[in-house]
């Protein structure tokens, strides 16, 4: 990883870290007093779902076992998002110091990366790594002299399934099976890997908490908004000039974001990769943050050229084809969805029927068994409703659509 | 199969159970290993794979099928694969798989005839802000065009 240059800006997450410097404040410090600093900072999964990150330590910590494990979920399958890929170049130094903190905080002395296949480039550069940090005695036994706190950490390869994201079909993979989602509860943080006590962290999520514990959550609060903490990593593309990864505060406008990037004439803005919703320029006055449009950070851009409805249609292929098809709302719903699509192509869809398809989305987001059925009708929804009139203009004014 | 190839690939596979050790955990692993080695997984593989793990080899073929990067049938000895999400579509993938199909005489999903290239999609690479990008192997290459696509895929040996 030597020679890459450190030139990107940002408040927190690419602000000035020394390596290891987390790591040597946290083993100063007790275990309680991390959780607390996790707790006051308002950190949240950074994954998308938005869980309190000190609450999945907390409760994995106050689990009882005699092994307990750490994993960081860089398995980002999401199309549009590439943030992980490049905090794991640029800045593995974040990543596996916070998971040594973690390990330390939660009591687990194995971590464990699941690095997704489309990314296996990176494996032998982030192993260099980690030899380098058992050399200097960050990895490995008695922890910069800290007499019994062991801790290792190694990668674990994905085989290219989107599902394995989430957290119990990686474990699931990890324990090399199927990558299928599994019943809750029990959550990962009492059974999870090899039924042990198991705390699953997104890549971001662990790089904000080595930055977090060295500079205090004091610090971290003065960054984004009341309700959202700090900052987020944004994976932007699509029809801009200037794509790529931004550090910006929680909270700010999303023309603000699109004047950033250099977007013209946008007709569309992806919030959240294809499982999230896609918003018209009515709404380009709403902010991104917890409170108003959530998001994991990929947002793809959208000009007057484009077909909303080929878009809708490439994602909605994307999830027939990764949906794992355990669960029946999942399996048949996107496909369903699918046909709904293809049929508006063809002028074939009436409106009776997409209300009932309608329904059938909302069923789908209560029903479905994990997060990919449960996000997987956004588009669908929000492409149909916000696009309405370039769709059903697309599919000649609607002859057929009678209710 | 002949004799060797059956014995080069159990030497294979007790290599990779040496690393990843002998339990259902080192499956993924293992298989990795062995598809990377062979383009494939063969069924004398999976058998053995499911012995040497002490599980059933329909699981072994089960988690085969469910994962994109595991196959069971031969493969092109370079894999050429093509991202098809959203970003990389708007950005011309369609050019570079008419290119790339025009100059192997092949179309997506099939090998070339001297089984050195296999054309596939798959599915976000998460070089989005790079696009249109492809694979070859595990390399990634970005920015493409179609020229620079057949090019790349013409210095294959």
């Amino acid at each position: 990883m030597e020679g890459v240059k450190h030139n990107r800006f940002g408040p927190v997450i690419f602000s000035k870290y020394e390596r290891g410097s987390a790591i040597e404040r946290a083993l100063a410090m007790s275990r309680e007093d991390i959780l607390f600093e996790l707790k006051n900072s308002g950190l949240k999964g950074r994954g998308g779902a938005g869980f309190p990150t000190s609450t999945k330590w907390m409760l994995t910590a106050a689990a009882i076992s005699d092994k307990k494990y750490l994993i960081c979920n860089a398995d980002e399958g999401e199309p549009g998002t590439f943030k992980d890929r490049v905090l794991l170049i640029e800045y593995p130094e974040l990543v596996f110091d916070a998971m040594v903190v973690g390990g330390y905080t939660i009591g687990a002395t194995e971590g464990i990366v699941y690095l997704r296949g489309e990314y296996e480039y990176l494996l032998d550069s982030l192993n260099d790594y980690l030899n380098g940090m058992r050399k200097d005695n960050l990895l490995g036994e008695n922890i910069l002299g800290k007499k019994g706190f062991n801790f290792d950490i190694r990668i674990f390869l994905g085989e290219g399934s989107y599902v394995c994201g989430e957290e119990t079909a990686l474990i699931e993979s990890l324990e090399g099976h199927r990558g299928e989602a599994r019943n809750r509860p029990p959550y990962p943080v009492n059974t999870g890997f090899m039924g042990k006590p198991t705390c699953v962290n997104n890549v971001e999520t662990l790089a904000t908490i080595s930055h977090i514990i060295v500079k205090g959550s004091e610090w971290y609060k003065n960054f984004g908004t009341s309700k959202s903490k700090g900052t987020k990593l944004f994976s932007i593309s699509g029809d801009c000039e200037k794509p790529g990864v931004y550090e910006l505060e929680w909270g700010m406008k999303i023309s603000d974001v699109l004047k950033l990037v250099g977007a013209k004439d946008t007709k569309a803005v992806q919030i959240g990769g294809a499982s999230g919703v896609c918003l018209n320029s009515s709404q380009f006055d709403r902010t991104l943050a917890y409170e108003d449009v959530p998001t994991g950070g990929s947002i793809i851009i959208f000009n007057k050229k484009r077909s909303m409805l080929k878009v809708l249609k490439n994602f909605m292929e994307f999830f027939v084809e990764e949906s794992c098809g355990q669960c029946t709302p999942c399996r048949i719903g996107n496909v369903k969805l699918l046909e709904a699509v293809k049929m508006i192509e063809e002028n074939k869809l009436t409106f009776g029927y997409l209300k009932k398809l309608k329904e059938l989305a909302e069923t789908m987001k209560i029903a479905s068994k994990c997060g990919l059925g449960q996000s997987s009708p956004n588009p669908f929804l929000s492409i149909i409703e916000n696009f309405k009139e370039e769709i059903f203009n697309y599919a000649g004014g609607g002859e057929y659509a009678k209710e | 199969m002949f004799v060797e190839e059956k014995s080069d690939i159990i030497d294979e596979i007790d290599k990779l159970i040496a690393k990843y050790g002998r339990n259902r955990s080192a499956l993924l692993p293992v298989l990795h290993g062995i598809q990377k080695k062979y383009r494939y997984i063969s069924d004398f593989a999976q058998q053995e794979i499911a012995k040497k793990l002490n599980i059933h080899p329909v699981e072994v073929y089960s988690v085969i099928t469910f994962y994109s990067f595991l196959n069971k049938e031969p493969k092109g000895r370079n894999l050429v694969r093509i991202c098809k999400s959203i970003v990389c579509d708007m950005k011309g993938k369609d050019a570079i798989v008419k290119a790339l199909e025009r100059e192997l005489g092949i179309k997506m999903g099939e090998t070339t005839k001297d089984k050195k290239i296999t054309l596939e999609y798959l599915n976000c690479l998460g070089l989005c802000d790079k696009a249109p990008a492809m694979a070859i192997n595990d390399r990634v290459y970005t920015n493409l065009t179609p020229e620079k696509a057949v090019e790349l895929v013409n210095k294959i040996k």
